[in-house]
């Protein structure tokens, strides 16, 4: 019961942050999509062995998190339950990929473990990222530049509305779940399987007419297909300046190895 | 007026299960009046209000709002018209916020940007919500969220007003606040209840509905006194005219 509620609870913390005050909330939407998407593709465009080149990158999530006085718990949690997912995907490599690379205090490394190493750093930043982005803008902004930006309105609507439709799955999941449980005798261990099934068709009509209902009341007030939203601010300067700031540090990371400049740097000043 | 006139002519509605819903509806209301409608539950009020709205169409007979006829074509016009109060407000707000939900009404209804921000500012201070815009809906109180779905609705400037259930879930305190607020509103009010005395505070006429049919309709006070009446629709006197 309790686990279901902390992923309602997790779900709405992102739209209460994105309700916050902050230099980085108080940025135009668009820079900050615009910002997280330089990031993302800069991430993904690294080689396979190429670790050392993503670390410096690490400096934007922190970045974020830290002027926009975001949770770092908030964060460290979402990650974790991530983090299987992509550990999945990734752990095949070390055994595909024998490849030996170097040396480190006697124990050979391979390109595989690398690799692996490289997918997981990707896939941390490339979430925290867009995370970061979600939390300091919130969804209806997002969406307002978006469709701004000549996304389609009928994809925009779908982002939107998905978004929703979410949190009003996880409401129902939360009030079935209740409901068994307080009438299921005291066994006390979850959910038996036997009844999966029809709790799950449950679930699915429930939201489903919940959602009718709720397209019904946009029915109501006018909404014809065509999705308006409130403009976001005026572009400031210091968005500007944000932006050229973000995307001349990620070219510069991506064209140079910072750690191993430095690395060089240091064995020249010591040797 | 002849825009805010709505009337039903022997409207029969069946779900789907072929349940009949409504059976032979007829009543004309006029500019400016307070209708309430009662019944026991089942009886076809929040039917009614829907085919009202055009989100229900009837299965025969018509319905008209402003002179024009409810159909699948029209049903977006005399929405513009129409403001529907629901009777769960967490069905009504959608919106990451409180105020980009108010202003979801304008917007969509053709007014600009500066105009959807005046309409959504007036709309939540005439429910005394203006405090509200930033929060998050999910975090109101229920009497929060009805007073936030009403200024959603008020902020269209409707013609007519339709409200399912308006004082479910309210404090003593919300509620009358929300008799001070329907008073004031000048327009076209239909309002389906069970808080019998709030009808009396709120609306001149009542129109009573069992198994789908209109089975009274006169002034509020005549019919709110009519025990036998009440008790045969699964009603009961309201609080105040009880004796005991």
């Amino acid at each position: 019961m309790q686990r279901l509620q902390a992923h309602i609870d997790h779900f709405r913390r992102l739209d209460d942050l994105a309700q916050a005050d902050s230099i980085i909330h108080r940025l135009h939407p668009a820079i900050k999509i615009l910002t997280t998407l330089i990031f993302v593709i800069a991430v993904a465009s690294y080689a396979k062995y190429d670790v050392t080149g993503l670390l410096p990158l690490v400096l934007y999530p922190v970045a974020i998190i830290t002027l926009g006085r975001l949770p770092l718990t908030y964060f460290a949690e979402r990650m974790l339950v991530l983090l299987p997912f992509v550990f999945f995907l990734a752990i095949a490599n070390p055994f595909l990929d024998r490849v030996p690379l170097f040396d480190m205090f006697g124990v050979m490394i391979t390109g595989g473990w690398v690799s692996f190493i490289s997918i997981v750093l990707k896939f941390l930043l490339a979430v925290t990222a867009v995370l970061a982005l979600v939390a300091t803008t919130g969804i209806h902004d997002i969406c307002s530049v978006l469709m701004r930006a000549g996304v389609p309105r009928i994809l925009v609507l779908q982002l939107l509305l998905l978004y929703r439709y979410l949190s009003l799955l996880l409401e129902e999941a939360y009030r079935i779940e209740q409901a068994y449980l307080l009438r299921s005798g005291g066994t006390g261990h979850g959910i038996t399987p036997k009844v999966w099934g029809s709790l799950a068709g449950g679930l699915l009509l429930r939201t489903y007419v919940r959602a009718q209902r709720i397209y019904d009341a946009m029915l109501c007030r006018g909404f014809a297909g065509e999705l308006r939203l409130l403009r976001p601010a005026r572009l400031t300067t210091g968005s500007v300046a944000y932006l050229a700031f973000w995307t001349t540090f990620i070219i510069c990371a991506r064209m140079i190895n910072i750690p191993a400049q430095i690395g060089t740097l240091v064995r020249g000043v010591l040797g | 007026m002849n825009h805010h006139k709505i009337s039903m002519q022997d409207v029969q509605y069946a779900y789907p299960d072929r349940t009949q819903a409504l059976q032979g509806v007829t009543f004309l209301i006029t500019h400016g009046e307070s209708v309430a409608l009662i019944g026991g539950n089942g009886a076809g009020k929040s039917t009614l209000l829907s085919l009202l709205v055009g989100i229900v169409f009837p299965t025969a007979g018509a319905v008209a709002v402003g002179g024009i006829e409810m159909t699948h074509k029209t049903a977006t016009e005399i929405r513009r018209r129409i403001g529907m109060v629901f009777q769960n407000p967490d069905d009504q707000l959608f919106m990451p916020t409180v105020f980009d939900d108010v202003a979801f009404g304008p917007l969509n209804l053709g007014f600009s940007q500066e105009q959807a921000k005046q309409l959504a500012t007036d709309a939540l201070t005439t429910v005394g919500a203006s405090s509200l815009g930033k929060r998050s809906s999910h975090r109101l109180s229920t009497g929060e969220k009805r007073a936030v779905s009403i200024a959603s609705v008020l902020a269209m400037t409707p013609d007519v007003l339709l409200m399912d259930e308006p004082t479910s879930g309210l404090d003593p305190w919300s509620r009358r606040q929300l008799i001070g607020l329907l008073r004031n509103f000048g327009h076209t009010r239909i309002i389906a209840t069970h808080d019998l005395d709030f009808a009396m505070d709120v609306c001149q006429r009542t129109l009573v509905l069992q198994n789908g049919r209109v089975v009274a309709d006169g002034p509020t006070g005549e019919i709110m006194n009519n025990e036998e009446l009440l008790a045969s629709c699964r009603l009961e006197l309201p609080l105040r005219l009880q004796k005991n």
